[in-house]
């Protein structure tokens, strides 16, 4: 295509007491067919979102957790997670479930998604974008 | 310049929707090209006709309608978000069989495409939320 931009979605906030999380994976859903360049932020409570283990059934909610593991297969696989976010909130790299997709520039070999970043590299990251949407 | 618009948060709860509609104002009298506006998460909520403020106060609703009217700015809600918060339009009434519609005059609901769609269009895309 010849209008590809640099998008990043910024995910700031706790994956359940809003509804910025859940519909903003919708609008990257819709967005992965326009074939543009996407990568994904997480920071602040956004971190949150990543984590693995989610079990909603005592809230009433769909637990949209594992829709991220499927990202890979529509070319979505810069998951840029800041390092100050998640240590400020007792997580560690562990708690998050792990993401992958297959690279078809290297025999389709599995990668990780998620890359770590501090917060410094995540401004450069974010200076470096044409459309940033942040949820 | 050729400007979109992401309109994320409800009216008179948050300040994003009036934000959004001075700035829009602002960057048409500079001259600028407003191509789009969008209206997601609880921004669908502008788009109600059904809204009765006090006389007294600002018609946020309006004044966006009459935007669209004046300035030809094209005003899209996510069809998405808005059956989440019953935003319906005469059409998509119809088609769930519900009694009644609600979507105000310059407004027209159409899906998540359009804001990727805008993304990809405009010089800047200004995102007005929480």
């Amino acid at each position: 295509m010849a209008d590809t931009k640099k998008f990043l979605y910024v995910n700031r906030k706790a994956p359940y007491g809003t509804i910025y999380a859940l519909e903003s994976l919708e609008v990257v859903l819709i967005g992965a067919a326009f074939e543009q360049d996407v990568s994904l932020a997480f920071l602040d409570d956004g971190v949150f979102q990543l984590t693995k283990g989610q079990k909603t059934d005592g809230i009433g909610m769909k637990n949209f957790s594992a829709t991220f593991r499927a990202l890979g297969d529509y070319d979505v696989n810069k998951f840029y997670v800041e390092k100050e976010s998640l240590e400020e909130r007792g997580l560690t790299e562990a708690d998050l479930q792990e993401i992958t997709y297959e690279d078809e520039n290297d025999d389709w070999a599995e990668k990780p998604s998620i890359r770590f970043v501090t917060r410094a590299e995540m401004a450069d990251i974010m200076s470096e974008q044409d459309v940033v949407l942040s949820f | 310049m050729k400007i979109g618009v992401v309109v994320n948060e409800g009216p008179y709860t948050h300040q994003a929707a009036d934000s959004a509609y001075r700035f829009v104002k602002a960057a048409l009298e500079k001259g600028h090209e407003v191509s789009r506006v969008f209206f997601y998460h609880d921004g669908v909520n502008v788009a109600t006709r059904l809204t009765i403020p006090p006389q007294d106060e600002r018609h946020i609703q309006k004044n966006w309608s009459a935007l669209a009217t004046e300035h030809g700015v094209d005003l899209v809600v996510c069809i998405a978000a808005a059956q989440r918060r019953g935003i319906l339009d005469a059409n998509e009434a119809n088609r769930q069989g519900k009694d009644a519609d609600n979507l105000a005059e310059g407004f027209r609901i159409s899906g998540l495409g359009q804001l990727i769609e805008m993304g990809v269009q405009t010089d800047r895309l200004v995102v007005f939320g929480d």
